[in-house]
């Protein structure tokens, strides 16, 4: 199922040189993991073997070898965030969702991840929810945004 | 508009632009940066547009959506031109109001204003605001000027000025020249010459020669980078086709990490218009000098902020960084020779070129030149960033600039350098900051993250996650640091839970003499520093978690308990209904209790309780006091009054 658009994405980069990180990002994008489908083509199209591939989708952060749920959950854990009481908010979005950091809930609608910065430090604690940011964060505020989500 | 081919050709364009722009126009400039975002800009704008057509004002007001202002505690905040009237923390309900006030009546609207948090007075115009008072804005000026889509607003500002001078004007060798006596230093961390750098590459065999833009910001707590490339893309551009001719590279990399889409978005834009307009791609100009850049985006690795680890990412491979007994700027991008500036060092070029290196040495002390943006966070009462002259002191940057701590908490310390720093205290509060300075007291400048804390932070605690941070971070690539840090962290995370003993703190110490020793990259050379200066600074906190299993702080949960004050618990309900752990027993006008076997130490309470009451304490060191009878748990109004 994931061919042509695998093909489509690879098909933009394919001559230049050193794209593989930009070509994963690109599918990261698209699907919201890397299936292993996609490492077999960009191995077979780019002659790169599928063990570099591997290596380096799992070295990254942004780049998920696990399906990802519908709505993606990123609790910042930066320094700033941290000492405005982050891992609260963490404690609280665990609690909420029933999962941990790095797990899918089991009706695959949310996905709970930590970031170490997401560059919005004056407004700490934040969380990002697919692409959207919010700040100054606390237990009622998180209880909203959370049950907005459907 | 058409591609220019000389010098005048940009002139008449900036000319062009200028004649067709009203400075008594009304107009309506709005912060749009990831910062106001998240507190809700777009809604305000949406609103804007809305009441605009409602109150018949269609065509006669521009919207223009610009970067940040840096002030960010406060914001969303917009602009009302040509009056210039800076209204903070707008919401989308003021909307109306600001519109048939200011924009028709021109009357102002008093509640929207900064307020003085000293003197209670409104501030009319910028210039008032304490928090920019002090600062001195040469880079971050320019954001509240441009919506950064827009090439136009940038050559109306005088854009591209400076390239066209480098192009025509001077040699590769008078800008390098000029960067040279400038004394610029790097802005990403270390602080190494920017001269030197260009000089190393410039002089290297091996062609293609590569510049890059380091916008990887991995520190937490940092975001100017984000800040100049969302705000103002085409400084940073400028910089590098200038630095590129100056080296003699037709090609660069600007490497911005993923987090950021808004700043990919925007450089993206950028470059295009550019290219557009003949100022990037084949015969810059009209002067036969050519460059082309492309974005990389970076895939989440802290390591990869490394210079040497940077480009390995570039070329598509795993981050990590390797022995630098050959430079990169010899060999970095497949072994190309290759500059890697921070976004702030290139975004301060073209103002050297401009203004020429005289002037801006004559800025900061004698080590370090220029300005720093600095991303002032934590427990300080003016959050978002600062741009300051070095030499200025860590007091007025906190107190003047920062408001002071929040809530009239004491200080304890400033986090100054990301992971790779350490904590600065109260005694040395007076110290300028400057790159040399900061390392002496243990700490080092970073990319300029500066996190304040007070009382309520355990340095202990904070030592742990900065290891525990970099623990996660380490590629694994050399021992020392993948052994070492893990080490560390059990370490640490055994003396915050009560387990520490007292040759703990040897080994961490002999951890950290290796660590920094036999490191491969800098991330491993300097992952010891917030354990350092912790210990340097913070002993007694150690000591207390150590001997007398006590958090100082009240902040480490292992060691801390939460109780009930029966003198001030009004039985309100409140913390009853929100404990996740149902170990808070009581009823309406019963005292609440909490129960210890139950409790998860989450502090939902302790947050959830009105400040009215405060009813809810922590205690560490000590145990819980027992709580009170059954029969006196019960509230009556008569005990009430007479216990007031």
């Amino acid at each position: 199922m994931y061919e042509d658009r695998i093909d489509q994405i690879i098909d933009k980069y394919e001559t230049e040189k050193g794209i593989l990180i930009q070509l994963l990002l690109d599918i990261q994008h698209e699907f919201n993991w890397i299936p292993k489908e996609a490492i077999k083509r960009i191995s077979e199209r780019l002659k790169i073997p599928y063990s570099q591939i591997f290596r380096v989708a799992s070295f990254y952060t942004a780049l998920s070898l696990k399906p990802i749920g519908r709505h993606l959950v990123r609790v910042c854990l930066g320094t700033a965030c941290y000492v405005r009481g982050a891992p609260r908010i963490l404690d609280s979005v665990e609690n909420k969702l029933g999962i941990k950091s790095g797990e899918t809930t089991s009706d695959g609608k949310f996905s709970l991840e930590t970031v170490n910065c997401l560059g919005c430090c004056a407004l700490g604690p934040v969380i990002e929810i697919d692409g959207k940011y919010f700040g100054k964060l606390n237990s009622a505020k998180l209880e909203k945004i959370l049950s907005s989500c459907n | 508009m058409k591609s220019l081919k000389s010098p005048s050709d940009l002139e008449k364009l900036r000319k062009d632009i200028l004649a067709k722009k009203d400075p008594k126009r009304l107009a309506i400039a709005a912060c749009v940066s990831t910062g106001c975002q998240a507190l809700g800009a777009q809604k305000v704008l949406e609103a804007f547009d809305e009441e605009i057509k409602k109150q018949g004002l269609e065509g006669k007001v521009e919207i223009k959506e610009t970067g940040c202002l840096g002030f960010c505690e406060k914001g969303p905040r917009i602009v009302i031109y040509p009056e210039e009237i800076y209204y903070f923390q707008v919401k989308a309900s003021d909307v109306p109001e600001i519109v048939s006030k200011t924009l028709i009546n021109n009357e102002i609207v008093e509640r929207l204003l900064y307020t003085d948090t000293v003197t209670g007075k409104k501030a009319r115009y910028l210039s008032e605001v304490p928090f920019y008072k002090y600062q001195n804005r040469l880079l971050l000026e320019s954001n509240r000027k441009l919506d950064p889509k827009k090439i136009e607003d940038y050559l109306a500002i005088g854009g591209y000025a400076a390239l066209a001078k480098a192009l025509f004007q001077m040699t590769p060798e008078d800008v390098m020249n000029e960067v040279k006596d400038s004394n610029l230093r790097g802005r990403g961390g270390g602080g190494f010459p920017t001269y030197r750098k260009w000089e190393s590459t410039r002089n290297a065999p091996g062609e293609p020669k590569y510049v890059i833009v380091n916008c990887d910001e991995g520190d937490p707590g940092a975001f100017m980078n984000r800040a100049l490339m969302e705000g103002n893309p085409h400084s940073i551009l400028e910089g590098l086709i200038i630095g590129a001719y100056a080296i003699g590279s037709h090609e660069g990399f600007i490497y911005v990490r993923q987090e950021y889409p808004l700043a990919i978005e925007n450089m993206e834009t950028a470059i295009k218009q550019a290219e557009q307009i003949g100022l990037l791609g084949e015969d810059i100009l009209g002067s036969g000098f050519d460059f082309k850049v492309k974005i990389h985006r970076g895939a989440g690795a802290f390591v990869s902020g490394e210079s040497s680890a940077l480009m390995t990412a570039i070329e598509g491979k795993v981050g990590e960084p390797r022995p630098k007994y050959v430079h990169t700027s010899e060999k970095g991008v497949w072994d190309k020779p290759s500059t890697l500036n921070n976004v702030e060092t290139w975004a301060n070029i073209p103002l050297i070129i401009n203004k020429g290196a005289e002037w801006f040495a004559s800025i900061g002390t004698a080590g370090s030149k220029g300005t720093k943006i600095f991303a002032l966070a934590g427990k300080v009462n003016n959050t978002g960033l600062v741009e300051v002259p070095f030499g200025i002191s860590l007091r007025d940057i906190i107190y003047k600039i920062g408001g002071g701590i929040r809530n009239g908490k004491e200080f304890k310390g400033v986090q100054t350098g990301g992971p790779s720093g350490g904590v600065i205290p109260k005694q040395h509060l007076d110290s300028p900051v400057d790159f040399d300075e900061l390392t002496k007291l243990g700490s080092m400048m970073g990319s300029g993250g500066m996190i304040v804390m007070d009382e309520d932070t355990c340095m202990v605690e904070l030592a742990r996650y900065f290891v525990n941070f970099l623990c996660d971070e380490s590629c694994g690539k050399c021992t020392p640091c993948r052994e070492g840090l893990k080490q560390a962290n059990k370490i640490l995370n055994g003396i915050v839970s009560g387990k520490g003993t007292e040759e703990d703190i040897k080994k961490l110490e002999k951890i950290a003499e290796v660590t920094s020793v036999a490191s491969l990259c800098a991330l491993g050379k300097t992952s010891a520093n917030p354990l350092l200066t912790t210990l340097r600074y913070f002993k007694n906190e150690y000591d207390a978690h150590i001997k007398e299993k006590r958090c100082p702080a009240l902040a480490c949960k292992e060691l801390i308990s939460y109780y009930i004050d029966p003198e001030k618990c009004k039985a309100c309900m409140i913390c009853h209904r929100n404990c996740p752990a149902d170990a808070i027993i009581g009823e309406k006008m019963k005292i609440h209790v909490i129960d210890q076997s139950k409790c998860t130490k989450c502090g939902t309470c302790y947050d959830m309780c009105p400040p009215r009451f405060g009813a809810v304490k922590k205690v560490s060191g000590e145990p819980v006091p027992s709580p009170i009878p059954e029969e006196e748990r019960l509230i009556k109004r008569a005990k009430k009054e007479k216990r007031d």
